[in-house]
C-alpha cells in the first residue's frame, strides 16, 4: 500500500507529532515500505485463529487482580518534582481555551 | 587498593570472594571500576557504555558492605559487586533518560524494583547505560548521546538496544549488567558483544520502574560474563512484586544450584526455518558445532519445525509499534520531560515538545504504531496480527511437546558496521531470529559459542518453557564446560 502525503499528515496529528517537510517526505516513503513488508500477514488465513490478547495468559503469571484498598503511593512534591513548570501544587500549561 | 585483583576477569563469585576475603575492599573496587570507565569508556571514540555514574550511591553502598565484611561477617549474594543498569531502568536521585533528548535531565522520584532487589543483595550500582532511544533499535545507533561502540571491534555496532549493557559487560567495565528486552534487545547486543544475554520469561521480573516501550512484551534481564552469574542475578532479581500487575506468583528456584544439574537426556530441537538462506556461514558452523558439543553432553538432538518463522518480524513490529504509540503519549510536556519553550497554546506544546524531543526512529515507530490503531486499519494490521501472535505460540506450544528446549543462531549476520544497515527495514530484520521468543513469552538467552574466522563473536541462542529459565541456563551453562574443554 502507498502512502500518501495525506497519509502522513492525518497520523501525525493523531500523534501529536509537529513533523517538518523532510521528516514528512521520508516518513511516507519508510512507512510504504514497512507496511508493504508486512502486508504478508495477508498471506495467513486467521479466520478461525483467537487473537492473543495477553502474553500472561500463556505464560500463567496468575491472577492479576488485588483487593482494591487503598495504598501508599507517590506523595505531590515528589510527583511534581520533575515537571517543566509546577505552582500551587498543580502542574502548569499553557492557556487551553484560546479566545 | 591490593594489585592482585584484576577487575577485567572478576565473575560475581570472584568479586564477592575478593570483597569478603578483604582481598580488596568493596570501596576500592568501585573505585577501580570508576577509574577504568573514566580511561576506556568516556573519551571521544572509545566505547562510550555508560552515560551518568552514580558515584556517591556506589560509595555509600561499598562502605555498607565493607562494614559487614571488616565485622568478618558475611557479605549477602552480591555483596561488593560493581554493576550497571541500562538507562530505561528508574533510579531515584539519579537522572534517567532512556537515550532520548525529550528525559534529558529527568531525575526520576522512586527506583525500578530490579535495581532494589540487586542492591538488597549488596551490589554496587556503578551508573547508567546508553542504549537506543526508548529501547527501539537493534544496533546502539539510535542513542541521543551517541553511539556505543563494541569492545570486541569498535569500527563496529555493540548490537541493541541494550547496547551499553552488552558492551560494558565485554569492556570488563562492569561485573554484570542489566538489559531490557522487547524484541531481541538483550539476546542481539549479547551476541554481537560475545556475553551471556538471558531474557526471562515474560511476568518473571517485575518491571516496576522500566520505561514502557510495548507493556504486552517488555522484560529486564541480565547480561553478564557467564550463565552463573545471569543464574545468580536472576535469582535475586525475579518473583512476584505487587507494584507491577504483571509480574507473576510462580516459585523462584534456587538457579545457581539448578545450573549444576546434568544435561543428558533433555531433548533440543534445531527449527529448520532458522538454519535456512541468509544465515552468516560462520555463524552456522559455530552454532552447529555448539549443538554437537550438547550432543556429546548426552542431550538428544532433534529436528523441528516452526512454520510460521517468517512472520515474526511483520508481526512484532505492528504489535510493538502499536503498543509505544500509546505508550509514548505520556511524554506530553506536562508532567516530566522536555517542554517546548516556543509552544503558545496547549496543542502547540504538545505537538513541539514531541517533535523536538524524540529522534527519527522513535517518530517513525510512533506513526506507524498510530497508523495501524487508527480508523480503519485497526482489523487488517493490529487485531491480523494478534491472530498471526497466537499462531506463532502454537508453533512453540507443539514444538515443546516434542522437546525442552529449542537451539538457534542469535542473528543472521556478525555484529554489522556503524552505518551500514540506513534503511530501517533492514534494520528491523536483524531480529528475525529473536521475535518469537518476544511475541510467545517465553524465556531464551544468547550464549558465546565461538567466533568468525575474521575474530567476531557468535551466539548460540536456547528458548525454554515458560518458566522454565533454570533448563536454558543449565544447557548453556553445560555448553560453557564444554567449550572451555576444547579451548
Amino acid at each position: 500500500m502507498k502512502i500518501t502525503g495525506e497519509d502522513v499528515q492525518r497520523v501525525a496529528t493523531l500523534a501529536h507529532l509537529d513533523l517538518t517537510s523532510e521528516e514528512q517526505a521520508r516518513m511516507e516513503k519508510d512507512l510504504t515500505d514497512i507496511l508493504g513488508y508486512i502486508d504478508q500477514l495477508s498471506e495467513l488465513d486467521t479466520s478461525h485463529v483467537e487473537p492473543m490478547t495477553r502474553t500472561s495468559e500463556i505464560a500463567q503469571a496468575g491472577d492479576l487482580f488485588r483487593d482494591d484498598e487503598p495504598r501508599a503511593c507517590l506523595d505531590r512534591d515528589s510527583a511534581l518534582q520533575a515537571a517543566p513548570q509546577a505552582a500551587d501544587g498543580f502542574f502548569r500549561v499553557p492557556k487551553v481555551i484560546v479566545r | 587498593m591490593s594489585s592482585t585483583v584484576d577487575i577485567k576477569l572478576l565473575t560475581i563469585d570472584s568479586a564477592r570472594a575478593a570483597v569478603q576475603q578483604r582481598q580488596i575492599t568493596a570501596t576500592a573496587l568501585a573505585e577501580a571500576f570508576f577509574q577504568a570507565i573514566d580511561a576506556e569508556d568516556r573519551q571521544p571514540g572509545q566505547v562510550n557504555a555508560y552515560l551518568t555514574l552514580s558515584r556517591e550511591r556506589a560509595l555509600a553502598q561499598a562502605a555498607t558492605v565493607d562494614a559487614i565484611a571488616d565485622r568478618g561477617d558475611p557479605i549477602p549474594a552480591l555483596g561488593g559487586v560493581p554493576i550497571a543498569v541500562k538507562d530505561v531502568l528508574m533510579t531515584a536521585a539519579t537522572r534517567t533518560t532512556a537515550g532520548s533528548r525529550i528525559l534529558g535531565n529527568y531525575v526520576p522520584p522512586y527506583d525500578a524494583t530490579a535495581i532494589a532487589r540487586l542492591e538488597a543483595a549488596g551490589a554496587v550500582l556503578l551508573g547508567k547505560l546508553n542504549c537506543d532511544e526508548f529501547a527501539m533499535g537493534s544496533s546502539g545507533e539510535n542513542s541521543a548521546w551517541g553511539p556505543v561502540r563494541n569492545p570486541r571491534d569498535l569500527s563496529r555496532v555493540p548490537g541493541g538496544s541494550s547496547s551499553g549493557s552488552a558492551a560494558a559487560v565485554a569492556a570488563g567495565t562492569a561485573v554484570a549488567t542489566l538489559g531490557s528486552e522487547t524484541g531481541g534487545s538483550i539476546r542481539q547486543p549479547a551476541a554481537f558483544c560475545g556475553v551471556v544475554g538471558l531474557m526471562p520469561t515474560y511476568g518473571r521480573v517485575s518491571r516496576y520502574g522500566l520505561i514502557a516501550f510495548a507493556s504486552s512484551l517488555d522484560r529486564v534481564g541480565p547480561l553478564t560474563k557467564s550463565s552463573k552469574d545471569a543464574a545468580i542475578l536472576l535469582r535475586e532479581m525475579a518473583g512476584h512484586d505487587p507494584m507491577d500487575a504483571t509480574s507473576a506468583k510462580a516459585p523462584v528456584p534456587d538457579y545457581e544450584l539448578e545450573i549444576g544439574k546434568p544435561v543428558r537426556g533433555l531433548r533440543v530441537g534445531m527449527p529448520k526455518e532458522y538454519f535456512g538462506e541468509g544465515l552468516d556461514a560462520d555463524i552456522r558452523s559455530r552454532v552447529e558445532e555448539a549443538i554437537q558439543l550438547l550432543a556429546n553432553a548426552g542431550c538428544e538432538i532433534k529436528q523441528i519445525s516452526l512454520p510460521h518463522s517468517k512472520y515474526a518480524i511483520a508481526t512484532y513490529y505492528v504489535l510493538a509499534t502499536a503498543e509505544a504509540s500509546s505508550n509514548l503519549a505520556r511524554f506530553d510536556g506536562v508532567r516530566y520531560g522536555y517542554r517546548s519553550p516556543e509552544a503558545k497554546t496547549l496543542s502547540e506544546m504538545y505537538s513541539r515538545s514531541r517533535d523536538d524531543g524524540f529522534g527519527p526512529e522513535v517518530k517513525r515507530r510512533i506513526m506507524l504504531g498510530t497508523y495501524v490503531l487508527s480508523a480503519g486499519y485497526y482489523d487488517a494490521y493490529y487485531l491480523k496480527a494478534q491472530k498471526v501472535r497466537t499462531l506463532l505460540a502454537r508453533d512453540f506450544q507443539s514444538a515443546f511437546e516434542q522437546v525442552d528446549a529449542i537451539a538457534a543462531p542469535v542473528t543472521p549476520t556478525l555484529a554489522f558496521k556503524f552505518g551500514e544497515k540506513a534503511d530501517p527495514l533492514s534494520m528491523y530484520l536483524a531480529d528475525i531470529f529473536t521475535a518469537t521468543a518476544s511475541l510467545t513469552g517465553a524465556p531464551a538467552i544468547a550464549a558465546p559459542c565461538g567466533e568468525s574466522k575474521a575474530g567476531l563473536p557468535v551466539g548460540l541462542q536456547i528458548v525454554g518453557r515458560h518458566f522454565e529459565e533454570e533448563v536454558i541456563l543449565r544447557l548453556a551453562h553445560a555448553l560453557e564446560h564444554a567449550r572451555a574443554g576444547i579451548r
